[in-house]
């Protein structure tokens, strides 16, 4: 860790202060050298109506999916992807975005599984950038293209696969999607169109914490005796130091994971982005219907 | 080859003439471009219907008089890419005949040629716009 800290008291709470800034340190740090400012958003023209000065658009549609194969980029793609942007390997990144940084904390987990150190999350995002009035630009920012160095993507400490999840039963796996997902009443977002999982319902054993309760109405997040009520109290994480967290497609689950992993320091977490979209389609893995978490499955 | 107004082939047009590469800055100018509700609608969002299918809060209202079609639609401006679909909804079919409208297609959505840039789900809520018009159109036309 090179780059300046953040000193604001708020963070020095949680067990990773370091990855996070507050709107006012990246307003004092902006254009310095070895910063690079990332934009992740849900809507993927909201970059372009105005963004921080600065800041490079990451489209977390377009540009961090493999575009054949259900997957992220390799090591060689992302190195060209992040050398186009201008992004060098010891850089400190932040990155924010826009509903309550759901898609710049899901950004953050894909660059953490190819290592890059430094990278923070700018607590807030967007929407509190806007609402203290600070700047925005539609300038195009040009940074100079850089050599990212491939590094082979480490899908093992921070990610899991269908199989880990079946292997997992019995440790604590949290589901982050709403309540009505999580009964089987639907197999999609309230209000968003369905993705195609063909069974509804949850993975057995799994507690139902909706991802947004882990942030505040301003859209930064909660404090750390919240949290540890939210998810180490009433979802039964306990002592616990191996987790598992899920939603329909990984983005909503990154938010989960940077929470219990950063804020919480929970040693071992991982997102399981196959989600609902792969496990209510599965062949043969067993599905709790209704608010029940459900048993350890026999057999599996 | 499907048959649109002469402002939705405008569109199609539009679309398939520019490198991929500045089609999000298009539907940018047009998210731009759509209209504010008139104050009839603004004043009483109890009148517009909600489109269940996209996922930032969309609102439209269909008025029909003498066989034509006026269309209202609203959506934030944290959500530019609604917007943009809006945009080219409400411009394609506004002020058209009942008749035209009901025969519209669903195939303009595929022949903008978005699907790369833009989620599945996003595609999915502009069909949604355009069934719920077509439906408004259908009810009020009778």
């Amino acid at each position: 860790m090179t780059y300046e800290l953040d000193t604001n008291p708020k963070f020095a709470q949680y067990k990773h202060p370091e990855a996070l800034v507050s709107t006012e340190w990246l307003e004092a740090n902006l254009n310095k050298p070895g910063l690079a400012v990332i934009e992740c958003d849900e809507d993927i023209l909201l970059f372009e109506t105005g963004h921080i000065p600065g800041a490079v658009k990451l489209d977390w549609h377009t540009e961090l999916n493999h575009p054949v194969t259900r997957d992220y980029l390799n090591g060689e793609d992302m190195a060209a992807l992040l050398s186009a942007k201008g992004i060098s390997r010891d850089d400190t990144l932040v990155i924010y975005g826009d509903k309550s940084n759901w898609w710049a904390t899901y950004a953050f987990w894909v660059l953490k599984l190819f290592g890059h150190s430094d990278i923070r999350i700018l607590d807030g995002g967007r929407a509190k950038w806007i609402e203290e009035g600070r700047e925005l630009t539609t300038d195009v920012t040009q940074r100079e293209a850089t050599d990212y160095p491939i590094i082979a993507r480490d899908d093992k400490s921070i990610r899991a696969f269908k199989e880990d999840v079946l292997a997992h039963f019995g440790k604590p796996l949290i589901d982050v999607r709403s309540p009505e997902e999580f009964s089987g009443e639907r197999t999609h977002m309230p209000n968003y169109p369905d993705e195609g999982a063909l069974r509804g319902g949850h993975i057995p054993t799994a507690a139902s914490v909706p991802w947004s309760r882990a942030v505040e109405e301003d859209q930064t997040f909660k404090s750390i005796e919240d949290l540890t009520d939210v998810y180490i109290n009433k979802a039964g994480i306990g002592e616990a130091s191996d987790v598992i967290a899920y939603c329909r497609i990984g983005e909503r689950s990154s938010h989960t994971w940077f929470v219990l992993k950063y804020l919480l320091g929970i040693e071992k977490v991982r997102n399981y982005d196959g989600s609902w979209t792969e496990w209510g389609s599965a062949v043969r893995v067993p599905i709790v219907k209704g608010t029940e978490p459900g048993a350890v499955p026999v057999g599996f | 080859m499907v048959e649109y107004t002469e402002t939705a082939q405008e569109i199609v047009d539009a679309f398939n003439e520019v490198p991929v590469s500045s089609k999000l800055e298009l539907l940018l100018e047009y998210a731009n471009a759509l209209p504010a509700l008139p104050e009839r609608y603004a004043d009483h969002p109890e009148l517009l219907e909600r489109v269940e299918e996209c996922q930032s809060p969309v609102y439209l209202f269909v008025e029909v008089e003498d066989g034509k079609a006026n269309i209202f639609l609203t959506a934030p401006s944290e959500a530019p890419t609604t917007r943009g679909f809006a945009s080219l909804l409400q411009l394609a079919l506004d002020g058209q005949n009942i008749d035209t409208i009901k025969a519209f297609s669903d195939q303009f959505i595929q022949d903008l040629k978005l699907s790369d840039l833009v989620s599945p789900l996003r595609i999915r809520g502009m069909h949604g716009m355009l069934t719920r018009i077509k439906r408004q159109v259908q009810e009020k036309s009778l």
